[in-house]
């Protein structure tokens, strides 16, 4: 925890109550996520209940309390996107990836997140990972997208087992 | 950029900048707004950059980089001025070619020209594309011609007019009055009477009033806000500091959302600039008005987007709606009187204050005055932000403007209103789009979202949708929206998988009457409109879904099987190699078949086949 | 005074008050669950509602947060509110079918089996418990966390909020009973909240009367009273 970057971000914000949103988004930029001890210094120095704090970081969605992958999926699951058949690229990524939505894969690579319309419907569907943006998504091309992050494929179904006398 | 301390001044620097530019001096101008982005257009613009360097063209060629013009399907699109000649879907690769060529050989390049769908026709200018052509881009119109972050070419269309003859010339209730005069109506959504509101405002008693803008826009697939202010923040601040003047505030917020940093930043660069010339700050123009502006960010929240639950949000607290027994024109923020309009509506002012109310009503319906920006998207050819008089009617936006559906599919509905609104069925796209008429047939204005649909959106699918996204952004507080659409989420959920029941229908109507009735905010009371306007006019899907465990439009993954067509497969593999299941077995030469047991409807196959060889049943 | 009507019958209240209360004071029936004269009202359960009648309009409307105002009419069993009400009832239970106090709403307003999955749960989300403890008790130990259908009300990261004095005001105040506190000689806990705290023995007869970080809290914010004074039990105090 860096509390020198942290006292940085309540004067930047004058330690104003009303810009907590503000401060804890700064906050999420240091570590990626907002760590407890992190929150728990926030609450001090700025004499906001710690509930209070916890109030705010749960019910908007910008923020994780829990560490995210190093690339984040998001996927786009506006109205438009939907239509063009999102759910179903949705689907592959979460079966591709092994996590469901808010998750984060066991090696640390990836977090899977929606959104819910990043303003970019003429490319729907929309996936954007590690910050690139990537359009006209189907089922298919899951797997080649996910391979540039270094993501191999999970391992296929069992095959039938082999027939006797055959090599 | 030197301090304007008076409307005098504020003319001259207007005509110093006028006269330093040259309207017939050629111009490069790259749309670079999020959309523009997504495909690139930064490597474009920095590869003009360097060209026109490489070349020493820059004293020559202006470059212009503006935020989005509403063809976004097309961008990033390249407009040369003053021929007008636009060119799209440009890449870096481009750059070189378009210089030489067009720049300095008066020629243009053919393949980066828009194709006319049905003729075959190159178009050059951009005003006569279809997609342009059928428009009246009074508000939006303007992106074109400025570059955002530079408060200059604001000013040298004409920018700060308005507000400064306000100040001079008008007293704040002859401004109320033009508003009412005008018949704005709120663009957000609630098509509020705006002068009306300005008066309950103004009115209302309290030692400090505030305005606010709502960029929080919400509904999934409606960007016409971002596009204002991403690229003409201007606009829509000239217009807040005109309300601040009519109602007696000092002191506005611009409350953008979460997901729209790009928005935000040019927001900030745009009030900077203005305090830096002292249109924003104490005794603006000297005439003693005060007003400054402030940017509150969201944090990622749907439901932020209703007034209670946005000033909740600027205060620094969870967005949670409240009662609205006293109106926040009268206790709002900090519960002092406060104002709050829509992005858009907020930039419909200074033209209403430069052309004048009467000419406003001159456009639109009777009781919808003015244009309207809508987000087209969904099942449609010519995907992006168009903007119409009011009482145009549906099917010119979509076949005139939008270039009908692609693939040759057949126009199902058009959604408007996200998840508060309706579907509306094919067979009445002949109706004028307005505030009342869309009431009448079950949907909403709403913010301007306008998805289509074609026969392979499934309305069942649609209504369990927007469930799914509303049973989430609901706040949570009051029982009735947060059981009710969680539990109309589940029975719809049910009847996409095959488990419907007779009696879903009637206890769908039954929850909706509730939530309608009983829910504490807009979010609630209109979280059943989708369920409702498409059990209105698609209740036969429904019934195929929970009487014959059907899915005629072949989407929903448990009453649908993929079977491939003998006659139609060549064996090529390809379906065989995107399967994440194994479910596809067949040799070479062979027809491949599908394995309904292992085959989990990914639909990965069906988007690689290109021989049309695998069918919904 | 502010004069109106509750059913046809003349009431009065005064400026602040709201038609919630106004109603019970004069006899008049509204089920409310949220709703607790120790705290602000919040408006959530929505089964107080009423139908005001102001300036020739009527709406459905929460009568706890409602401002009494001059001549207004309100009517408690229209048809209207009956149909509302009926649901949110069976919307509660289904959420929590096992909560007596549900029970027996059901069986007064004649809501039958619910039409919904059953669920598990056993807390409405009223909020009385998370008010009471800020507005009241003032440790802000607990609040709503999360929101929508992942709604749910506890201690920041759900367990063992570290500002809780084990007071049980949330307890005594909860509508469902879901908040269960228990205790021994040595420690008291909040069961629902994972909060257990070490008991202080009175020095004078040796119970154990309250929890050593309750007795310390109260020890900061109240003025003017000895050491002695919190080492000690109130039946011993009073002797």
């Amino acid at each position: 925890m860096d509390t020198r970057a942290i006292d940085r971000i309540l004067k930047k914000h004058n330690h104003e109550h009303s810009s907590i949103i503000a401060m804890l988004q700064d906050l999420q930029e240091l570590e990626n996520y907002l760590p407890e001890n992190s929150l728990e210094y926030l609450s001090e120095k700025l004499s906001m209940p710690l509930s209070k704090i916890y109030r705010i970081a749960t019910f908007y969605n910008a923020f994780s309390l829990t560490p995210r992958g190093k690339h984040l999926i998001s996927v786009c699951l506006g109205t438009a996107c939907h239509v063009r058949g999102a759910a179903k690229v949705l689907d592959r990524i979460r079966m591709y990836l092994g996590v469901e939505v808010g998750g984060m894969t066991k090696d640390g690579l990836f977090s899977l997140e929606t959104v819910n319309c990043l303003g970019a419907c003429a490319m729907g569907p929309i996936v954007v990972a590690g910050g690139d943006y990537y359009g006209q998504m189907t089922p298919a091309k899951v797997a080649p997208t996910m391979k540039n992050y270094g993501k191999k494929p999970p391992k296929p179904a069992a095959k039938p087992p082999r027939r006797k006398g055959k090599k | 950029m030197r301090r304007i301390t008076t409307p005098q001044e504020l003319e001259e620097v207007r005509k110093e900048i006028q006269n330093g530019r040259d309207p017939e001096k050629p111009c490069i101008a790259i749309t670079s707004g999020t959309s523009a982005r997504a495909y690139g257009s930064e490597k474009v613009v920095k590869a003009f950059r360097d060209e026109l360097k490489r070349r020493r063209l820059g004293k020559k060629i202006d470059l212009r980089v503006t935020g989005g013009q509403g063809f976004d399907e097309r961008e990033p699109l390249v407009i040369i001025h003053p021929k007008e000649i636009m060119y799209q879907r440009v890449g870096p690769n481009d750059v070189e070619e378009i210089i030489t060529e067009t720049l300095l050989n008066d020629r243009v390049v053919d393949r980066l020209l828009y194709v006319h769908p049905q003729t075959g026709e190159k178009i050059a200018r951009k005003d006569e594309v279809p997609f342009y052509k059928g428009q009246m881009p009074i508000v939006f119109g303007n992106n074109a011609l400025i570059d955002p972050t530079d408060i200059e070419d604001y000013l040298a269309i004409g920018g700060y007019e308005a507000f400064a003859k306000v100040l001079v010339a008008y007293s704040p209730e002859g401004v109320i009055d033009i508003a009412k005069r005008s018949g704005l109506r709120g663009r957000g959504g609630g098509g509020f009477p705006t002068g009306v509101k300005w008066e309950s405002c103004r009115n209302a008693q309290g030692d400090k009033h505030y305005v606010i803008c709502n960029a929080d826009e919400g509904d999934p697939g409606a960007y016409m806000d971002r596009g204002l202010l991403e690229g003409n923040p201007h606009s829509v601040l000239e217009g807040m500091m005109i309300g601040a003047y009519a109602i007696g505030s000092d002191e506005g917020y611009v409350y953008v959302r979460y997901e729209y940093p790009l928005a935000s930043e040019n927001v900030k660069t745009a009030i900077e600039q203005l305090r830096e010339c002292g249109l924003l700050g104490k005794d603006i123009l000297g005439t003693g008005f005060d007003f400054d502006i402030k940017i509150s960010r969201g944090g990622g929240a749907f439901v932020c987007g209703e007034s209670t639950a946005l000033m909740a949000s600027i205060e620094g607290e969870a967005g949670e709606p409240r009662a609205k027994h006293i109106h926040t024109v009268e206790s709002g923020l900090w519960d002092k009187p406060t104002n709050l309009n829509n992005v858009e509506t907020w930039a419909n002012v200074s033209f209403i204050i430069n052309k004048g109310a009467d000419w406003y009503t001159t456009i639109g319906t009777e009781g919808s005055k003015g244009t309207k920006i809508f987000s087209l998207v969904g099942k449609v050819n010519n995907t992006g932000l168009v903007e119409v008089p009011m009482g145009m009617t549906i099917r010119e936006i979509v076949f005139d403007i939008g270039g009908g559906i692609p693939g040759g599919g057949k126009l199902k509905a058009v959604q408007t209103g996200g998840p508060s609104g309706g579907c509306i069925p094919a067979s009445l796209i002949d109706i004028p789009v307005d505030f009342d008429k869309l009431a009448e047939v079950g949907s909403i204005m709403g913010s301007g979202g306008m998805i289509v649909m074609d026969d392979t959106t499934c309305m069942v699918d649609i209504a369990k949708y927007f469930m799914n996204f509303l049973k989430d952004e609901s706040c949570g507080k009051c029982t009735s929206c947060r059981e009710g659409t969680r539990r109309m989420y589940e029975i719809l959920d049910g009847i996409t998988q095959g488990k419907g029941e007779e009696s879903d229908i009637e206890l769908l109507e039954e929850l909706s009457w509730v939530m309608q009735e009983a829910s504490l905010c807009a979010l609630g009371q209109t979280a059943p409109n989708p369920a409702l306007s498409t059990l209105r006019y698609f209740r036969d899907e429904y019934e195929a879904h929970i009487k014959d465990k059907r899915c005629p439009a072949g989407v929903c993954k448990a009453l649908i099987t993929y079977r491939i067509n003998a006659d139609k497969c060549t064996a090529c593999g390809m379906c065989k190699k995107v399967c994440p299941s194994d479910a596809i077995t067949g040799e070479k030469k062979v027809p491949h078949r599908i394995d309904p047991e292992k085959c989990i409807r990914c639909g990965a196959c069906v988007s690689e086949c290109k021989f049309d060889a695998i069918e919904v049943v | 005074m502010i004069t109106f009507t509750i059913d046809g019958i003349e009431v009065q209240g005064e400026q602040g008050q709201n038609v919630l209360e106004v109603a019970l004071d004069n006899g008049f029936t509204i089920p409310h669950l949220c709703y607790h004269e120790a705290v602000k009202p919040y408006g959530a359960c929505r089964l107080c509602l009423v139908e005001v009648a102001k300036g020739g309009r009527t709406r459905l409307t929460t009568s706890c947060n409602y401002p009494v105002m001059e001549g207004v009419s309100v009517q408690t069993n229209t048809e209207k509110i009956m149909r509302a009400r009926r649901m949110i009832i069976e919307l509660l239970l289904a959420r929590c079918p096992d909560a007596p106090i549900l029970k027996d709403l059901a069986e007064e307003y004649s809501v039958g089996q619910p039409r919904f999955t059953l669920d598990h749960d056993d807390c409405i989300l009223c909020g009385l418990c998370e008010r009471v403890c800020r507005e009241v008790v003032g440790v802000d130990a607990i609040t709503f966390l999360g929101r929508g259908s992942n709604r749910k009300v506890g201690p920041p990261l759900e367990i063992n909020p570290k500002t809780c004095i084990a007071c049980g005001a949330c307890v005594y105040v909860c509508p469902t009973n879901c908040i269960k506190l228990k205790e021994t000689e040595t420690e008291r806990t909040i069961v629902r909240w994972g909060r257990t705290l070490p008991m202080k023995t009175c020095k004078v007869c040796g119970r154990s009367f309250a929890p050593w970080f309750q007795l310390d809290y109260f020890g900061k914010i109240t003025e003017g009273l000895s050491k002695d004074f919190w080492d000690t039990c109130p039946d011993c105090r009073k002797a």
